[in-house]
């Protein structure tokens, strides 16, 4: 196992490639601001898991994937959507339950995918896209493609059986998985240190016959480059982990104060901000003030127009509840309904 | 034209299918050395181990893994070795390949076939023995197989193998050595479509998998005793052929479904409910259900013969629905 043996330096890096990172991040983080503010403005129903404070590791892995590879995601996966490609407008109308919507309404923000750009789906299970991950990389392997399957979990998916199977199997075969434990400390409301066993998600990696590599999931030039090593890894053909640390500035839900929450730790975070942090070295490059904050305007007209879209877009029609069951079988719709606010 | 066993059958079908489409392939525990029950029998040395893959036992993600796999369009069958196990992988079912159409606005379809042999066989015990199809029939999103004969097997598996919608395909285990004919070319058999087993005027029977041959010798005996009894197999629990169970019960008026699976919340129960519906109470003489008293399965052979739905129950129940 090599523990926190990405190089924090930014060898390689040049400055196209952090704004990139820098631009992907901040739209991860404008969406989700935009999100909850909408949320609790009363436009956006149901509960929302956003990830302020783990941008690093999205935008990190998501910078060395190809369109053809696969992500399965999990419930906190708004970003890892954005990142491999998604657009903010149909990601909003499907989190405002409007017609457009990627889902066109049936699935909300636990369950955004978008097959046209490899996003097999978020998850409202925790755990639940390992197996998926996994047996889309047999699938792609079964079929000669050289495109690899990428699973993003948090830190309690290793508590669940899947996370051990999935991480056998993909040993087993050979598969091109790679497994990204965002690891942000909390379980839902419970520190995770405090449920679980033994040195932690590497070392069960390493005994299940996977590879993995930690890194500073809050320094995305670590995360950059550690990933373009290990997606090349994956593409030859072997499953790898990577633990990524990182810290989740929030509540477990949109409807949680997280005043439960270590105030004094939340504030040490903070201070670590990614998104800061990359800005740090961005001006330290020399990167003009105005071309930093020229990404920062354009992310918040990008997600503004998305949350105005949503608003201005129709409801789904009654009938809309009765499609895409299944073929065989499908029950005829009863008594369709108009919209609906 | 060829005589085989429902096993065999089975075997022809998936095998047709595997060698028309190179994206089909299969994966559970032992399916390499011919699966538990011989039903993959010499699969390896004609497609090789990435198309009949031997798995650990590792339910939650043999189901999972067949998921991901169909989403980037192969076409898996999932082999659950035996029924109850796929107790370990419920989230991959119900949670997963369920919704995901759904959940995705129908970006996907999950084109599996989850076999899942089930049913008491030579007093396996509680945990190798249920019928629970019913629990699946209350699940939207999956179509549900439940043949009975060699012939069903075959065309039910071809139907469930082209299908791009999830089908549960429940493998009758105590009917493995029935015998039938199946073509060379093995044709689909579409879901939902009874299969009439006798006409009669008295009392419609309906029922499915391993009860089709009980039923049937009842059937047989009971025209002895001068009552004629309307017997349908439905074949598929979802899609059931309504159409064809209220026509008989226009005829007969009288509705008894059998299963092997408990009585209480069977799937009796819904054809119960639906016949009653669409002809109103008034239609009827008489409804029942018959199927095992709820408690799980002994093992010992006369405590297992205790709630076995046998010939006998069945004239029995049907005599007094007759008085």
């Amino acid at each position: 196992m090599s523990t926190s043996d990405a190089p924090a330096t930014n060898a390689g890096h040049n400055a196209t490639r952090l704004m990139e990172l820098f631009r992907t991040m901040v739209r991860i983080r404008t969406f989700e601001e935009t999100a909850l503010e909408a949320h609790k403005n009363g436009e956006i129903p149901g509960p929302l898991h956003v990830s302020i404070g783990q941008e690093a590791v999205a935008a990190g892995i998501c910078a060395n994937l190809r369109q053809d590879d696969r992500l399965t995601s999990n419930h906190r996966g708004h970003g890892h959507v954005l990142a491999k490609g998604a657009e903010p407008a149909r990601m909003a109308l499907e989190l405002f339950g409007r017609e457009g919507g990627y889902c066109r309404g049936k699935g909300g923000s636990m369950h955004i995918a978008d097959f046209s750009v490899g996003m097999l789906g978020a998850n409202g299970v925790v755990s639940g896209g390992i197996p998926i991950a996994v047996g889309a990389a047999q699938g792609l392997k079964l079929l000669r493609s050289d495109a690899i399957a990428v699973c993003f979990f948090g830190d309690g998916a290793a508590n669940r059986g899947p996370f051990l199977e999935g991480l056998n199997w993909a040993a087993l075969y050979k598969l091109p998985v790679l497994f990204i434990c965002e690891d942000n400390g909390v379980a839902a409301f419970t520190a995770t240190k405090t449920v679980t066993a033994g040195p932690g998600v590497a070392a069960r990696a390493e005994a299940l016959g996977v590879p993995a590599t930690t890194v500073d999931g809050n320094d995305v030039i670590a995360v950059d480059e550690t990933a373009r090593r290990l997606v090349s890894e994956v593409r030859a053909g072997a499953p790898r982990l990577l633990h990524a640390k990182t810290y989740r500035w929030t509540g477990h839900t949109s409807t949680d104060p997280a005043v439960w929450r270590d105030q004094a730790e939340v504030a040490a975070w903070k201070a670590r901000c990614p998104i800061a942090n990359l800005e740090a070295t961005l001006r330290e490059q020399g990167i003009e003030p105005e071309t930093i904050s020229t990404i920062r305007t354009e992310a918040t007209e990008e997600m503004q127009s998305a949350r105005q879209t949503a608003n201005a877009a129709s409801w789904p029609s009654g009938s809309v509840a009765y499609e895409d069951v299944q073929d065989i079988g499908a029950v005829k719709p009863v008594a369709a309904t108009g919209a609906q606010a | 034209m060829t005589k085989v066993t429902l096993n065999e059958a089975g075997r022809l079908a998936v095998l047709q299918e595997m060698r028309r489409d190179p994206t089909t392939w299969v994966l559970g525990e032992d399916v390499a050395r011919g699966g538990l029950w011989g039903q993959y029998r010499d699969f390896l040395e004609e497609f090789g181990p990435e198309r009949i893959v031997s798995t650990p036992i590792s339910e939650s993600t043999i189901m999972g893994a067949g998921l991901g796999a169909a989403l980037v369009g192969t076409r898996p069958i999932i082999e659950m070795r035996i029924f109850d196990f796929v107790m370990c992988a419920m989230d991959e079912l119900v949670n997963q390949i369920a919704k995901i159409r759904y959940m995705f606005g129908g970006q996907a379809t999950p084109a599996v076939v989850i076999r899942m042999p089930h049913g008491m066989w030579r007093n396996s015990a509680a945990q190798h023995s249920q019928m629970l199809e019913a629990w699946f029939a209350h699940l939207p999103g999956v179509t549900i197989a439940t043949p009975a004969t060699a012939e069903d097997q075959a065309g039910l598996l071809v139907t469930a193998i082209r299908s791009d919608d999830p089908v549960l395909f429940f493998d009758p285990k105590d009917l493995w050595g029935v015998e039938g004919t199946i073509a060379d070319e093995i044709q689909p058999i579409p879901f939902g479509k009874a299969n009439y087993l006798q006409k009669g005027s008295d009392i419609t029977m309906v029922t499915w998998s391993a009860m089709v041959p009980h039923a049937r010798e009842a059937a047989t005996k009971l025209t002895g005793d001068g009552i004629k009894v309307d017997l349908l197999d439905l074949r598929t629990i979802w899609p059931w052929d309504e159409d064809a169970v209220v026509q008989s019960v226009q005829k007969t008026g009288r509705l008894l479904v059998v299963h092997e699976a408990v009585e209480v919340g069977g799937f009796g129960g819904e054809v119960v409910a639906r016949i009653i519906e669409r002809l109103g109470p008034q239609s009827l003489k008489s409804a029942r259900r018959l199927g095992a008293p709820r408690i799980p399965i002994p093992f010992s052979p006369p405590l297992e013969n205790q709630i076995r739905v046998t010939p006998d129950k069945i004239i029995a129940r049907v005599k007094e629905m007759m008085a």
